[in-house]
This record gives C-alpha cells, sequence and structure tokens, in this order.
C-alpha cells in the first residue's frame, strides 16, 4: 500500500535551496484494445476518480464544422446503448457522485468522482458510452445540446465584456488552416451546421479506447481496480488508428494591429505572441516570465502600470500552452482618462528591459517559490479538473510518465536569469505579434496606434 | 434507481467487499452496477486551544502533503459598516495588505511571494477573514509576515488613495456585467437600505467619505482577540504550533466591542419585477427570489435537500427543465444563502433574449411546483447527491480550515460535520414540501431580468406577473463614477 510521497530533505536553516521531491505512484497497463489505464492510490477520503482523456480537440475540427468536439462532449451526457437519457446524471448522483467535461484545441476530458463504495458505475457508464453512444444517438439530442451550446457561447463570450478578444487574437495569430486559428466554443453558424452524421463520424474516428487513457484514483484497491477496469472495458472496440495531430509551425511576418468596440466601459489592450509548445524547452521559461511580469504588487508590468504610474485598472499575462504551438498574452485595462497608447508604451518600455538586462536573482527564485508552492497545492485534491487524477492524465499523455510532477517542477529550477532574457528576445518581438485594442462602443480613437477594424463573428 | 440506506452511519466498508466479476466475461449492462453501502465518514478530530491573549484556536492535523493554512476570523465585517460608509471593512481588509510592520506595501508583498506563500484578506457580511497558505518549511517566516498583516498594519493614506480609485474604477466597470448588475438591482431591491442591500464594497459616495482614520478606527475597535478565532488545519503538531502562534499573538491585546444593531428584516409582499435595460444583450440575466432565512433555522437540513431538487444539482429541476429540455440556458439553478439574519433565496439562469418570457414561465412553474410533494425517486437522489459526495469536500487544507471556519461562523457544534450525513439522510418528503411551502412563494417574489428591454419588454409584461418597473444602468448604479485618477 502506497500514500503520495512527499519527501522533504529539509537543510536547517531557512534556505531555498532544500529538495522539494514530489511523487505520485502508480501503475499502468494497456488493454488489448489500446486504452491506457493508470491507477494511482490515495486514501485521504473514501473517494475515486475516475478520469478519461480522449486525444482529440477542436484542432481536429473540419472547416464549417468549428465548435464541434466540444458539441460533441456536450452529446456524450445525453445517454448510451444501456443508459437512457438523462441517467448519466441521475445515477451518479445517486451515488454521491459529481462529473464534468472540458474541450481545448488538443484533448477532451471527462471525469466522474464517486464515493469508493460506487466506483464501478463510473466504470460502467464511461465504457458504456465508449462502446455504444451511437446505438443511442438521436437527433434530437444533437438539437437540444446545440442550443445549450449555443447559450454557452452567449454566457461566456457574446455577453461577457471583452468575451470575443480571445477569438480575435487565435484568428489572427494563426493562419486559417491552423488547427488554433478558430475558437474551441465555435462559430454560430458552424454550430448551427452540426448534423447527426457529424456526430457518427467523429465518434467513430476519434472516441475509440485506442485514442483515450483513463485514470482511476483514491481511495481504490489496485488489484481490484484493474480487474474492475478489465471487466468493463475490455469489449469496447478499437477504432482506427489515429495520427498525431500535425500542423506546419505558424509564423507571424510582422505585427498586426487591430481593433474592434465593445459594451464596455474601459480599453482593454492585447498583446500576443506565438511562444514554444507545451512542455517544450522555452516553455517554462515563458511561464516564469509571466510572473516576473504580472504575478504579485512587485512584478515589473503591476508595478509600473498599476502601482506606480496607476494609468491601468489591472495587468496580467500567461503563457497559453498547448501541444502544437503556445501563444503568450499580456492583458491591460486603461484607467479612465488615459489611453491605450500609454500603456502600450509603458508595456514596451518595460518588455525592452527584460530583453536586454536579466531579471534579478530576486525576481527568478521569487517566481520559482511560488511555482514550487503551486505543485504541492495541487497535490492535495485527487479529483476534478486539475486533481491528481486529471494531472496523471494529462502528463501520460504528454509525456508517456504519469508521474512527471517532479520533472515538471524541475524544468522551472533550473531556470536562470539569462534564459529569460534571452526567450524574450527571441520570442517577445515587436515586429511578430497581433495587438488588439478592445474599445468601448463609439470610442474608436482609443484604440493604440493606427489599427484595422474587424469583425467578431 | 439505487436507494441508499437510510443510516451513513452503517460499518465501514471498503470495497474490498464489492464483488469483482473475473475479467474476460461479458459485463452485464442491463442495470447499472450497484454501489455497496457507503463508506464510513468521520472528520479528522477537531482540537481545541485558547492563546494566553485569549485568542481561541482550532486545529485539525493533517500530514500527507507538507502545507499549512492558517486563517484569521475576526467577528465584524460589511454588516458591521457604519452608516454612510458602506464599504469601510471591504476597504479595511483590503488595507491589511498595504504595509505593515516596518513593511511598506511592496515589503510586504515581496516577502510573502518570495515565501512562496499567500496572504489573503476579505470582508463578508458578518465575519472578516485573513488567510495564510505556506509551505511548511516556510511557516516560521511566513507566521511572522501573517501577524504583522493583522497586529500591526501601518494603513498608508497614499495607499488608501490608490485603493479608493482601483475600488471606484470597480465600480465602473460593474456597469459591462449584466450578472453583477443584476446581483446590486436584487439586493437593493429585497434588502433596501439594510446593510444586505448594499455592496459590499460600497457606492462612490460611501467610498469618497471613508478616510484614513475611519479606517484606523475600525481595526481598533474590532482587531481584539476575543473578538476572533484561528483556524488552523494542515502539517503541523499541536505543541509546535502553538509555541510558534504564542509568540505571534501572545501580546494581543482584548477590548470590548458591540454590533449595532440591524434594521429588521421584512420578507417581500407581493410578485414584482424589475427590468435593467441593458440595449443589445444576447441574454437576459434572471435573479428571482424572496427573503430566506437565518443559518440557525430548525429547518435546515430540510431547506438543503429541498432546494438540491429544485435547483441545487444538475439533475434539479431547474436545471434539467430549462436546459436539459428546453435549451435556454447553460445552466439554471437556486440556492439559499444561510447568514446569520436571513439571507437572499435565488433561482438564477442567463437565457437566450428571444425566451426571456418562456424562461420565466417555466421558472414559476417549478417554484409551484415544488411545493407539491417531490417523487420518491427524486428525494433519495437528492439526499443521497448531498449526503455521499459530503466526505469529498474534506480532501485540501483549505478544505478543512474551511470547515472550521464554518463551525465559527455558523456557530456550530464540534459533532456538525460527524452527524451531517445522518441528518440528510433523515429528511423526509414531508419535510421537504412543509419547507418549500414555507420558504417558496411564487406569489411573493422580486424578479430581476437585465437584458435588451426592446425585446424583452413587451412578452414580459404580457405574462401579468406583477407591476413591472423599468430602470437603466444608471438607476442602479448611479452614473458613472467621477475618479481621479493617476499621480
Amino acid at each position: 500500500m502506497k500514500h503520495i510521497l512527499v519527501l522533504l530533505l529539509l537543510v536547517p536553516v531557512l534556505a531555498f535551496s532544500q529538495e522539494v521531491r514530489l511523487a505520485v505512484p502508480y501503475t499502468k497497463f494497456i488493454l488489448p484494445n489500446g486504452l491506457t489505464v493508470i491507477l494511482h492510490e490515495d486514501h485521504t477520503t473514501p473517494t475515486v476518480s475516475v478520469n478519461t482523456w480522449y486525444h482529440v480537440g477542436s484542432g481536429r475540427e473540419n472547416p464549417g464544422r468549428t465548435g464541434f468536439a466540444h458539441l460533441f462532449e456536450h452529446i456524450m451526457f445525453m445517454g448510451s446503448a444501456n443508459v437512457p437519457p438523462g441517467k448519466f446524471d441521475q445515477w451518479l448522483e445517486a451515488a454521491g457522485g459529481n462529473n464534468n467535461g472540458s474541450t481545448t484545441e488538443d484533448r477532451t476530458n471527462y471525469y466522474e468522482d464517486v464515493p469508493s463504495n460506487a466506483i464501478e458505475l463510473p466504470l460502467f457508464l464511461e465504457s458504456d458510452r465508449m462502446g455504444t453512444l451511437l446505438r443511442a444517438m438521436t437527433k434530437e439530442k444533437v438539437d437540444l445540446q446545440r442550443d445549450v451550446v449555443k447559450n454557452e457561447r452567449r454566457q461566456n463570450y457574446e455577453n461577457a465584456p471583452y468575451g470575443m478578444a480571445s477569438i480575435v487574437i487565435d484568428e489572427n495569430l494563426y493562419p486559417p488552416e491552423h488547427p488554433y486559428h478558430w475558437p474551441t466554443i465555435g462559430y454560430m453558424n458552424d454550430l448551427s451546421a452540426a448534423s447527426y452524421e457529424d456526430v457518427v463520424e467523429f465518434f467513430r474516428k476519434y472516441y475509440g479506447p485506442n485514442n483515450a487513457s483513463l485514470v482511476v484514483a483514491g481511495d481504490i484497491d489496485p488489484v481490484k481496480t484493474r480487474r474492475l477496469v478489465e471487466h468493463w472495458f475490455s469489449d469496447v472496440p478499437a477504432g482506427p488508428a489515429v495520427l498525431p495531430p500535425a500542423a506546419s509551425p505558424a509564423v507571424l511576418s510582422g505585427e498586426r494591429r487591430l481593433y474592434f468596440e465593445d459594451k464596455v466601459s474601459l480599453p482593454r489592450l492585447y498583446m500576443a505572441w506565438l511562444t514554444p509548445p507545451l512542455l517544450t524547452p522555452g516553455d517554462a521559461e515563458m511561464d516564469l516570465l509571466s510572473s516576473i511580469l504580472t504575478d504579485g504588487k512587485n512584478s515589473r508590468l503591476y508595478k509600473r502600470l498599476v502601482y506606480d504610474l496607476q494609468i491601468a485598472q489591472d495587468v496580467y499575462s500567461y503563457q497559453g500552452s498547448r501541444q502544437l504551438s503556445s501563444s503568450f498574452l499580456i492583458v491591460a485595462t486603461a484607467r479612465t482618462g488615459h489611453t491605450l497608447g500609454e500603456l502600450e508604451q509603458a508595456i514596451n518600455e518595460e518588455l525592452d528591459r527584460i530583453r536586454t538586462t536579466p531579471p534579478t536573482r530576486r525576481e527568478v527564485e521569487r517566481a520559482v517559490n511560488q511555482y514550487e508552492a503551486g505543485f504541492l497545492n495541487r497535490l492535495e485534491r485527487v479529483g476534478g479538473f486539475g486533481g491528481k487524477a486529471d494531472m496523471l492524465n494529462g502528463y501520460e499523455v504528454r509525456t508517456g510518465n504519469p508521474d512527471y510532477f517532479q520533472e515538471d517542477l524541475a524544468r522551472y529550477k533550473a531556470i536562470d536569469a539569462t534564459d529569460i532574457t534571452s526567450l524574450a528576445q527571441q520570442y517577445l518581438r515587436e515586429n511578430a505579434r497581433v495587438v488588439l485594442s478592445v474599445v468601448p462602443t463609439g470610442k474608436k480613437e482609443l484604440a493604440s496606434g493606427q489599427g484595422k477594424e474587424v469583425t467578431v463573428r | 434507481m439505487n436507494t441508499m440506506p437510510r443510516a451513513a452511519s452503517v460499518l465501514a466498508l471498503s470495497i474490498l467487499l464489492v464483488l469483482v466479476p473475473a475479467s474476460g466475461q461479458t459485463p452485464d449492462r442491463t442495470v447499472p452496477p450497484q454501489p455497496g453501502p457507503p463508506p464510513n465518514f468521520a472528520m479528522k478530530p477537531i482540537q481545541h486551544f485558547t492563546l494566553k491573549c485569549g485568542l481561541p484556536l482550532l486545529l485539525i492535523e493533517k500530514h500527507d502533503v507538507p502545507l499549512v493554512q492558517i486563517n484569521l476570523l475576526v467577528r465584524t465585517g460589511s454588516a458591521m459598516d457604519p452608516g454612510g460608509k458602506s464599504g469601510l471593512a471591504s476597504m479595511v481588509a483590503a488595507m491589511l495588505l498595504e504595509g505593515s510592520g516596518n513593511r511598506d506595501a511592496l515589503q510586504l508583498a515581496d516577502a510573502i511571494d518570495y515565501l512562496g506563500a499567500t496572504i489573503t484578506s476579505t470582508s463578508g457580511q458578518h465575519a472578516m477573514a485573513v488567510r495564510l497558505r505556506t509551505p511548511l518549511v516556510r511557516l516560521d517566516s511566513a507566521l511572522a509576515l501573517f501577524a504583522d498583516v493583522i497586529l500591526r498594519p501601518t494603513f498608508p493614506a497614499e495607499e488608501l488613495e490608490r485603493k479608493r480609485t482601483e475600488r471606484l474604477t470597480a465600480l465602473l466597470q460593474w456597469r459591462d456585467e449584466p450578472r453583477m448588475l443584476a446581483s446590486v438591482a436584487f439586493n437593493r431591491a429585497l434588502y433596501g437600505t439594510h446593510p444586505y442591500g448594499l455592496p459590499v464594497l460600497g457606492n462612490e459616495q460611501t467610498l469618497k467619505g471613508i478616510s484614513r482614520a475611519d479606517v484606523q478606527q475600525f481595526h481598533e475597535t474590532w482587531f481584539h482577540p476575543n473578538l476572533a478565532t484561528l483556524v488552523v488545519a494542515g502539517d503541523v503538531k499541536p505543541k509546535e504550533l502553538l509555541a510558534r502562534l504564542e509568540s505571534a499573538f501572545g501580546r494581543w491585546r482584548q477590548a470590548a466591542a458591540t454590533a449595532p444593531e440591524l434594521p429588521r428584516i421584512e420578507q417581500v409582499k407581493e410578485r414584482s419585477v424589475l427590468l435593467v435595460d441593458k440595449p443589445g444583450a444576447a441574454q437576459t440575466v434572471i435573479r428571482i427570489g424572496r427573503i430566506g432565512v437565518a443559518r440557525s433555522t430548525d429547518d435546515y437540513y430540510s431547506i438543503v435537500v429541498m432546494n438540491t431538487i429544485l435547483g441545487g444539482s444538475f439533475t434539479s429541476r431547474l436545471n434539467d427543465n430549462l436546459r436539459e429540455q428546453k435549451g435556454y440556458t447553460y445552466g439554471a439553478g437556486s440556492f439559499f444563502d444561510f447568514r446569520p439574519l436571513p439571507g437572499p433565496f435565488i433561482a438564477t439562469a442567463s437565457v437566450q433574449t428571444a425566451v426571456t418570457d418562456k424562461a420565466l414561465i417555466e421558472f414559476l412553474k417549478e417554484l409551484e411546483g415544488i411545493r407539491k410533494p417531490a417523487e420518491s425517486l427524486e428525494l433519495a437522489r437528492a439526499k443521497n447527491y448531498v449526503a455521499l459526495s459530503f466526505p469529498s469536500d474534506f480532501q485540501t487544507t483549505s478544505d478543512l480550515a474551511g470547515h472550521l471556519e464554518e463551525m465559527v461562523t455558523d456557530d456550530l457544534p464540534d459533532d456538525y460535520f460527524n452527524t451531517y450525513i445522518p441528518h440528510i439522510l433523515g429528511v423526509t418528503k414531508n419535510d421537504v414540501r412543509e419547507a418549500a411551502e414555507k420558504y417558496i412563494d411564487p406569489s411573493r417574489l422580486i424578479i430581476v431580468l437585465v437584458g435588451d428591454r426592446q425585446v424583452i419588454e413587451a412578452p414580459v409584461r404580457a405574462l401579468n406577473l406583477g407591476p413591472v418597473t423599468v430602470q437603466t444602468v444608471t438607476d442602479v448604479l448611479g452614473a458613472p463614477p467621477v475618479i481621479e485618477n493617476g499621480k
């Protein structure tokens, strides 16, 4: 019986050189139909998380059918051959379970968190929809979830201030044929066009066990759990082989300066660059750079724009890590009486500074220490999105090693200040970026620089 | 559908007793696998201490991950904002992190961030919380900063001006957020001038009236060990922890403070509609509700189960009807906001503009329907959902500290969590119906709609739900705040 191992080799003084070794022990096996299975024990609470990743996301969609991978995720909850409509959720709730699913450009994941006495129920439900979804599929189910997803889009994009900005940015960072050009939520017209036949094709192509991985984590006995997984999943037929996703690397050959009007009170500036893919060299450096720029009062951009000059209400940045290509964003909202031009100038100056002078040792250590604490936080929860089950699955998919926690953290600890400067030089270039202004309706003059007005859709 | 045994305190049965079919055999999919008896749940023991200064301490040890969560609760909050100073408690909470001891705001933030720790400070209506989360190896340094923040804030004048401008700007940005507009309009319509009716952040006028002396005085009045409680969860042993806390808080002085008398809360007397115009909105935010009941009510468990059936889970009637049957929304639900005084009951969804009237009809149908006896299966499902998922809410140090906070703010006994499951499973069909009759009255409701008036007003009026008032964003939030900005 193994528990989470977090070995601390303490040094006597409170220094930051101490080794924190993260370990999440697991067993892994592959069923004859190709399903990868990972088991992990954690008996902190009598709870089990069943977490399934299908290696398909919106990046695999066809033109004219954007949003389909996510619509399909919704349809997965509408029942299968042995699960009548509505019962997926009802049976889980009756057992004290929770569930959800989510879709990105790269993958679709699902989890069911249940009390450990009910472990078999999610295995039955997941295997049933993996094997027999189409036997229960109807046009009405597609239509219903199409309406729900359109309302999801209205709520989170159209009716949310600045909600359309992320869509415009990806459309301009990536060329039309690149898998990241269109939004995961999809375009309204494409959602209207999605058909029953599309569901059939998508399921046959991408939802086989050989294109999925399953984690069962929590209050389990690994031997018995393995037998349960074999029992429920072995008769699910394999699907056709799925080739890994591929795309010609996107290249930005200049600056794209854009704006659109929105129902907002204050203008907001977005700057976006193409950066190294998830878990490839440079990815962790961009994470640390983001912390140095905008995490905490002493971060470069927060201190300059929000704290010292007080020309911005907020500023944040992030490395959006994805499988084929990442993007790095800086976002800042102007205070009343200040322009996006002022914000852009100050941001450009700070970027110049980080491109020429390495950050201080304290800045780097502060950021690394925050990341390290973040890894500890992630070891406490088994289920849900971002819990250990989900992390084990993600690491398995990206690296082939589910327990990649320590290696992941080690990426950050290995970075020195000059790495950050050289990455900033290489990737955050003024002549290869998207600069988007979102301005209040009727106030085009607040956009930064001479930009082109874009139509949001 | 399976039904759980009534008693949750059935024997501790592990999954070892689940029958495991031999692999290779084709599974029988004709009936869903039936769960075995639920595992026994007992919360880790709660340890009580009192520091020499009189500060009570509640501790739960949890040793699997080297983290510590230490939260200080102070028995004050926005409901204690002095008249004309709404937003003060919230400002005090924010200002605790703007300089303390011999560190200015930047030095303080740098010191905390460098440890990989976080300190946050917030104000609710009846409790202020300062929360520290730190890796165990940084506990000593983090605790010293935590004590500084609580005991020795310096409230620099220029930081107060900075926070004021930031908050006035936040008020301006609320105009953009349909759900925020619905919340502000709803609270005011329901509670009027009672503190529950005012935004915790304050409004333009009150924010502009908060002085450094107000902030200092509020802190001096309320921050005393006899008015506070520490809750701790994580990888610490009592002896070492107590020694550290004694040295951090040992000399904290007691003092008496009296909470102001709050106005009486009156129940809604008729059904009315408040339509806030948001031209061109893609959806209408619907917020329907009335005065609920105080946390101390004897009906608590009945209400929890009743609301789970109505709008407290994915398969609840509201979500099933408005989302899964009609496709009007991405999600609909309801909740009771339990507070020391009666908080609101709220049913809510964001619906496509064109179906606003149809969605209202369904909402009212469900609010009417919940007053009739529930189906047995639905009742069993709701009870099991709440009771059997309960243990999963005790996984992390912040979960545990959060539950300890709940004990303090809601004045709950030590055995509360260990008796929660049988209490929920003991709720009967009759209890649910009585709770619905008592607390859900479809003829006495406030209905707030934030959406495109041009499209929704006529169809909503045609429903004849009651008097309809139309307001603009400015009616709800006042004119855009005048902000003197920048240095």
